[in-house]
């Protein structure tokens, strides 16, 4: 902050109250500069909303128009308890990945708040969305809304069809499985309203009759054919729990298996912005500071602004070391932000160090190299490839191992030459989702016995369930219909029973 | 380009009122119970706020496949202070830096109890559940107010079917005479001149009589431009909204302390009093309430000392009465305040008083009372004070009415005459 400006009356509105005209300047303003470093954007729509629907749409995730359930009634009054009380402020924005791009303000923001959620929200999330393989990939920005609304409406109308118990119980189910049903590696299909209506019923009434033809397994053919032929079922393990239940579960009606399907679908929605978080805060973060600086060296800012967008800046990427007691793991907003304003570092300034290790980039066109960056990575590769000593020596990263057969803790690497490369591992794989959840698969189905389901968790580093795997099981049970038995492969390769939800005769959910 | 910006402040308030209604029904035993809690915390008047509900955390946890605590895992920190590479260091206590506090807070959020807040609506929709209030009668309790438009003059603004015709032609002649006075005056002034000087007409007056006649001229023209009426003279038709009704009544709620009252009994009789309360605040804009406990005396006490207590012995039920009856006396002259009364007991009188209980009530308290309920908290056969207080219910129809209760949701029936009064006036 220490350039200077040539004219001290700034172009812009001023004052801390904002209008709908002085919005519009302002994001004309923004706009303008960030076409001048040459982002691409969707479209995007600014919507004023009060505090109250700021935590409605913190409840429902985010989205404008979701479905009914007593969870997000719950987060509901956890974040107006919480907010009430003065514990947390709320979210300055929400931005929805959609085309065109949906930007929430708060109606009770100043001026320069309103400006600096533009910034991150309406041109940097926005560039995000729009550029990263991930989103393009997984997500379709068109049609999401429009899938929600059927979602929601489909949903109400089986409420009215089946009662509003079944379908609770039956979400409830679902929801428990959200975090293993989705597809880690598989490349989901466009989906479009149109199409998804087109298919519905027609989907329905095959899938039935494949379910049906499934389970036609006739006992006098299998008992001449000997029983050497043990049929895999699935043949291959299948990662994506919520998908196998909704292909193959034997008992849900086709209303249930859509209700699978719309929570599985809305699941994956989400799973890019699970995998990047730190580079979309990241890059939104960057480009709200640099897009308002740029403003303010051309002369558009007054200095009054300057200093309460800083103060929020400078909030939001505050990282406490680790014994601070507002420790809560590394600040995904801090790192991100650290990290491009890095990349841009090493592009424009680069030290032998940076040379060393980054000679591909080091000295390069900065917005080339973020473009790339941004465009091909999530957080886990984003972190093994660009994380520089010295940032980790700003961070002074340090690795703890935590092994319970061990009295005491190990300190395995720290900000020091040897340990640089182990950080960096360590850091990437703490953003692995892979390894940060448990790996479950579905492992078989007895086609020919009792239909069981078998779970097959494969243990990873020792760890072990948290105890609410019982729960989780009861609702795999509900779904499946049959006994349902959850097993643990251990590293040696033994395999252990550890749960098993047995229902003898047929339920219906 | 300029940017679409969307108001939507004023749209979809209370867009997750649904998800909220849906905890609340999913939740509804744990809520209940805490509720009943409430209840028998609260005051009997205490009926206007909402509640905070506590819920185990575990009752509500959403739960998921996830790792739990032990095996091996590495975790990176910000903000080495002292540690070097390959260092052995303690265990911190309560996993605090060293092990994933991430994890910690993952599924600690499970175990604290998760507090909201229930809103007055929804407090009382649960209790008036329990008392299995019909629903008629549910919404004409939870109405905050009840509201009398009258007639409160005139104002200046309004709705154009409110404008008042006099009024509005009063002030615009008023005005029409005020402003135009001076005209008229000098008008008058300048006609007499003109008239002198075109009787007594001189050669040379020519001019003299052109300058007067333009005058004239201008001076009826400005008269005239004078509107007739004018957006300032509108005058419309006010009211105001005045809450409804006015008038004051007194409470009194007897209850038997003798020692066959225990706890359950005495939640009960809270409820029954809470119940009329209720009921007095939506047709009284003030309210006395007169606490009297009795085993074989009464006295008059404070609400705190009115549940609490339990006394042993023998139960005279006229001592209580008769302290009604001199309280009343003494304190509410009748005429001024509309008396209210609630007795509660077991039923358990020493035998030869109950006949008096009945003499008291008939001969001075029926009379002065707009209504008196009694409920008898028993499952046993009725006693001789039920059977006494039988023969006055013949007599004083939809003054007097007793109950026999064994749960609260027996309660409403004793108040159900009130009630329908109240629906037949309404209506």
């Amino acid at each position: 902050m220490s350039r200077k400006k040539e004219n001290s009356t700034p172009s812009l509105p001023t004052g801390s109250e904002w209008t709908f005209a002085a919005i519009d300047a302002y994001d004309e303003a923004i706009g303008r500069v960030a076409r001048d470093y040459g982002l691409d954007c969707y479209p995007h729509v600014l919507e004023i909303i009060s505090a109250e629907q700021m935590m409605d749409a913190y409840a429902s995730i985010g989205m404008p128009v979701y479905y009914h359930h007593w969870s997000f009634g719950k987060h509901f009054l956890a974040t107006a308890n919480r907010y009430k009380r003065g514990q947390m402020g709320l979210a300055y924005e929400i931005v929805i990945n959609s085309d065109p791009c949906i930007a929430y303000l708060m109606d009770e923001n100043t001026l320069p708040m309103q400006a600096l959620v533009i910034a991150h929200a309406a041109y940097g999330h926005n560039s995000f969305f729009k550029g990263n393989h991930l989103f393009k990939q997984w997500t379709s920005a068109d049609a999401i809304i429009d899938y929600l609304v059927f979602a929601r409406h489909y949903i109400a109308e089986c409420e009215e069809r089946h009662g509003v118990d079944a379908v609770e119980r039956l979400l409830d189910a679902c929801h428990a499985l959200l975090n293993v049903g989705v597809d880690r590696y598989k490349r989901a299909p466009k989906q479009s309203l149109e199409k998804e209506k087109l298919r519905l019923k027609e989907r329905e009434e095959y899938m039935q009759a494949q379910v049906n033809d499934l389970w036609r397994t006739l006992p006098q053919h299998r008992e001449t054919a000997e029983l050497l032929a043990e049929e895999r079922f699935p043949e291959e393990p299948e990662e994506n729990l919520l998908y196998f239940i909704e292909k193959n579960a034997p008992l849900l009606e086709p209303w249930q298996r859509e209700i699978v399907r719309i929570v599985r679908k809305i699941g994956q929605y989400f799973y890019p912005q699970r995998q990047t978080q730190v580079m979309n805060e990241g890059w939104a973060c960057f480009w709200h500071y640099t897009l308002l600086n740029t403003l303010y060296d051309q002369g558009g800012l007054s200095d009054g602004f300057m200093l309460e967008f800083l103060q929020s800046h400078t909030n939001v990427v505050y990282q406490p070391p680790y014994n601070s007691k507002y420790y809560s793991g590394i600040n995904p907003y801090a790192l991100g932000f650290a990290m491009w304003q890095d990349i841009r570092r090493i592009c424009e300034t680069p030290t032998e160090e940076d040379r060393e290790w980054f000679p591909e980039i080091a000295g390069s066109d900065w917005r080339e190299t973020f473009e790339f960056a941004m465009q091909n990575f999530k957080d886990e590769s984003f972190v093994a490839q660009y994380l520089s000593p010295r940032l980790m020596r700003e961070f002074r990263f340090f690795s703890v191992l935590d092994d319970d057969t061990r009295e005491k803790l190990r300190v395995e690497a720290i900000h020091d030459d040897p340990g640089y490369r182990t950080l960096r591992r360590q850091l990437a794989q703490q953003y692995d989702l892979g390894s940060r959840e448990p790996d479950i698969q579905v492992w078989n189905v007895d086609l020919r016995g009792d239909r069981s389901l078998t779970l097959r968790h494969f243990v990873h580093q020792r760890r072990t369930l948290h105890e609410s795997y019982d729960t989780v099981l009861e609702h795999v049970a509900r779904l499946w219909g049959f006994t349902v038995r959850l097993e643990r492969q251990n590293t040696d390769g033994s395999i252990d029973v550890i749960s098993e939800n047995r229902i003898d005769r047929r339920l219906r959910v | 380009m300029t940017v679409r910006i969307v108001d939507r402040r004023f749209d979809s308030r209370n867009k997750s009122s649904v998800n909220r209604s849906r905890f609340l029904r999913r939740f509804k035993g744990q809520i209940r119970k805490a509720v009943a809690e409430s209840i028998n915390r609260r005051k009997v008047r205490d009926l206007e706020n909402g509640e905070k509900i506590s819920i185990p955390g575990g009752d509500i946890a959403e739960p998921q496949f996830v790792y739990g605590q032990g095996g091996k895992r590495e975790t990176v920190h910000p903000g080495n202070d002292r540690f070097s590479g390959g260092e052995e260091v303690d265990r911190p206590e309560g996993g605090a830096g060293g092990q994933g506090r991430g994890q910690a807070s993952q599924d600690g959020e499970g175990l604290d109890d998760f507090v909201f807040n229930l809103s007055r609506e929804e407090f009382l929709d649960i209790f008036f559940d329990e008392l299995a209030l019909p629903n008629l009668v549910k919404k004409q309790l939870a109405r905050i107010e009840q509201y009398r438009s009258v007639r409160a003059g005139y104002s200046s603004s309004g709705v154009p079917t409110n404008i008042n015709l006099p009024r509005t032609m009063r002030g615009a002649a008023g005005r029409r005479i005020a402003i135009g006075g001076p005209y008229h005056k000098r008008l008058r002034a300048l006609e007499t001149e003109l008239e002198a000087l075109l009787e007594d007409r001189q050669p040379g007056d020519d001019a003299e009589i052109e300058r007067l006649r333009r005058e004239i001229a201008r001076l009826l023209a400005r008269i005239e431009n004078l509107p007739f009426i004018d957006p300032f003279d509108l005058r419309y038709s006010n009211r105001v909204r005045i809450p409804q009704p006015t008038t004051q009544a007194v409470m009194f709620c007897l209850l038997d302390v003798s020692g066959s009252m225990d706890e359950g009994r005495k939640n009960i009789a809270k409820r029954f009093f809470m119940l009329l309360y209720l009921f007095l605040t939506r047709n009284y804009e003030h309210i006395d309430v007169v606490f009297i406990r009795h085993h074989t005396v009464a006295t008059e006490v404070e609400e705190d000392d009115f549940f609490t207590s339990r006394e042993t012995g023998g139960t005279v039920v006229s001592s209580a009465l008769t302290l009604m009856r001199d309280i009343v006396r003494t304190r509410y002259a009748t005429g001024a305040w509309n008396i209210y009364g609630a007795q509660a007991s077991d039923g358990d009188n020493w035998h030869n008083d109950s006949p008096i209980c009945r003499e008291i009530l008939e001969t001075s308290l029926l009379a002065a009372c707009q209504y008196f309920a009694y409920i008898e908290i028993t499952d046993g056969p009725p006693q001789n004070l039920w059977q006494e207080y039988e023969k006055l219910q013949g007599t004083h129809p939809g003054h007097f009415a007793m109950q026999r209760i064994a749960d609260v949701s027996d309660i409403y029936p004793v108040f159900r005459e009130l009630f329908r009064r109240k629906d037949t006036v309404a209506a």
